[in-house]
């Protein structure tokens, strides 16, 4: 119920609408419910509204991070507040 | 042709989830045994689909919550939805896919309803239905809404429309509940239910409703509790770094809100998402949940600035409350105590096809996600009875 996608905005159009893309797809959806997207932003849409703009630094963090995870799984052991995303 | 997609794709790396797994079975090896609840039917379907649990470590067992709204409404809500539309020919019920296959009473389903003569109509958003009623001025449409605070504001926002444009053929019955309130009445049941008899040591906190409501609603829970959450995307490998943050938070004595979806959310959410869904709704004082009861403060219904779209007003519809068949687990299976195959309807007569159960209607359902991706693990294996690790050995 709660599924949700991020998707690319490609087109931004009258009323709050825009078009959006994933894997090939094109949609129209609601931008209603942010402030600020633009052409080029991934936002995650839910039943053809986006809920929030996807922020790429973060995307990026935490996929270095299971990385990290990945190759040094006796680090995880280590005491402390190692760096976990906020 | 296969589409590359961006940050989905990325999240689901085998090579990634091999490391993860290796992480997690090091962090794991303690000599004790940790249980954590997913809240979300999302997490339980990327649990199922990628057959995480078989990367678990033996000594860590996940357990199925209750935050899927498909499983969690009561038969008395359908019932509502399916006299209406049996009882008044001018109505024209929409709602979504979700729900048109749920179990009520007399053996109807909104589905059987529609070979019944009522007309439903299975829509892909709300604004498919403010749509209808304006292409329909001569019916009337009656939206029956459900979900989290995920699906929440977009119901705000068609009733906000219809109120701004007038359309008086435009109502919604308001099924939707709240996340903070659910995951507190799993560890506090109300009154005539058995407290939870199950250890859960954390729990892996919502993807999408999070995005709405932000990290902050959690807070206060984990610290009354002293129960770590980590809100976790629904993407596999999001849910398995949870899970290692939860272990981490375990093994060191902590018991925080911490954030592994920080591409999507923040602490504070969604704030324009949260006025509007303020404007226009407010909370119930009490509201029953299937498996759950009847939780105080844990549900919205429609303001009475919008009663002329409310339709349990518009229309007086009152609930009745309806038990659930006695052979069907789901409320227990909701609350964490029981498992899929505790149930004896399970694959036997509640399968997909033909669901007896809530929790087999929606694909996130515990008991319909173990059936399409799972069942078949419940058969003793002949080779072996270890699990083969993903074939990369570096990440």
């Amino acid at each position: 119920m709660c599924l949700a996608l991020p998707a690319r905005i490609v087109e931004l159009l009258d009323g709050d609408q825009c078009r959006v893309e994933l894997g090939g797809v094109r949609k129209e959806i609601s931008l209603a419910l942010i402030d600020g997207a633009a052409v080029g932003d991934y936002v995650i849409v839910h039943v053809g509204y986006a809920l929030t703009k996807l922020d790429p630094e973060e995307a990026a963090q935490t996929l270095a991070l299971f990385a990290e995870a990945g190759l040094d799984p006796a680090a995880s052991c280590a005491q402390g507040d190692r760096a976990t995303p906020r | 042709m296969k589409y590359a997609m961006k940050y989905i794709d990325e999240f689901r790396d085998q090579a990634l989830a091999a490391g993860l797994a290796r992480a997690i079975a090091h962090e794991a090896d303690t000599g004790r045994d940790y249980a954590f609840m997913e809240f979300c039917g999302g997490h339980t379907h990327t649990l199922s689909r990628y057959g995480i649990a078989d990367l678990l470590p033996p000594t860590l067992r996940m357990i199925h919550g209750p935050g899927c709204p498909v499983c969690v409404l009561p038969i008395g809500r359908v019932d509502m939805a399916i006299r209406l539309a049996l009882s008044r020919p001018e109505v024209i019920l929409c709602t979504y896919g979700d729900c048109l296959r749920v179990p009520a009473s007399d053996g109807l389903s909104l589905l059987k309803a529609k070979a019944h003569g009522a007309d439903v109509r299975m829509v892909y958003s709300a604004a498919d239905a403010l749509a209808l009623a304006r292409r329909e001025p001569g019916r009337e449409v009656v939206f029956f809404a459900i979900g989290f605070e995920t699906t929440t504001p977009p119901t705000a926002l068609v009733l906000r429309e219809a109120a701004r444009q007038g359309l008086a053929n435009f109502s919604v019955i308001c099924n939707h509940v709240l996340t903070p309130a659910a995951i507190a009445a799993i560890l506090e049941p109300p009154g005539g239910i058995a407290p939870q008899a199950v250890q859960i040591d954390g729990f892996v906190g919502p993807a999408h409703v999070s995005t709405v409501i932000g990290s902050r609603p959690y807070e206060a829970f984990a610290a009354t509790h002293r129960k770590p959450v980590v809100i976790a995307g629904f993407e596999p490998l999001d849910v398995m770094q949870a899970i290692l943050m939860l272990l981490r938070q375990v093994n060191t004595g902590r018991a925080v809100v911490e954030n592994e979806f920080t591409r999507a959310v923040t602490r504070d959410g969604n704030l324009k998402a949260q006025t509007l869904v303020a404007e226009v709704f407010e909370q119930r004082p009490g509201f029953e949940w299937r498996g759950l009861g009847t939780l105080p403060d844990s549900a919205l219904r429609i303001r009475a600035a919008f009663a002329a779209w409310d339709a349990e007003a518009k229309f007086d519809l009152g609930y009745t409350p309806v038990p659930d068949s006695k052979a069907c687990e789901c409320g227990a299976i909701l609350r964490g105590v029981k498992s899929p195959i505790d149930c004896k309807l399970f694959g036997t007569v509640c399968t997909p096809e033909t669901p007896m159960g809530s929790c087999m209607v929606s694909s996130e359902g515990a008991c319909a996600a173990h059936y399409t991706y799972g069942r078949f693990r419940d058969l003793p294996l002949r080779a072996s009875d270890t699990p083969t690790p993903a074939n990369q050995d570096t990440a």
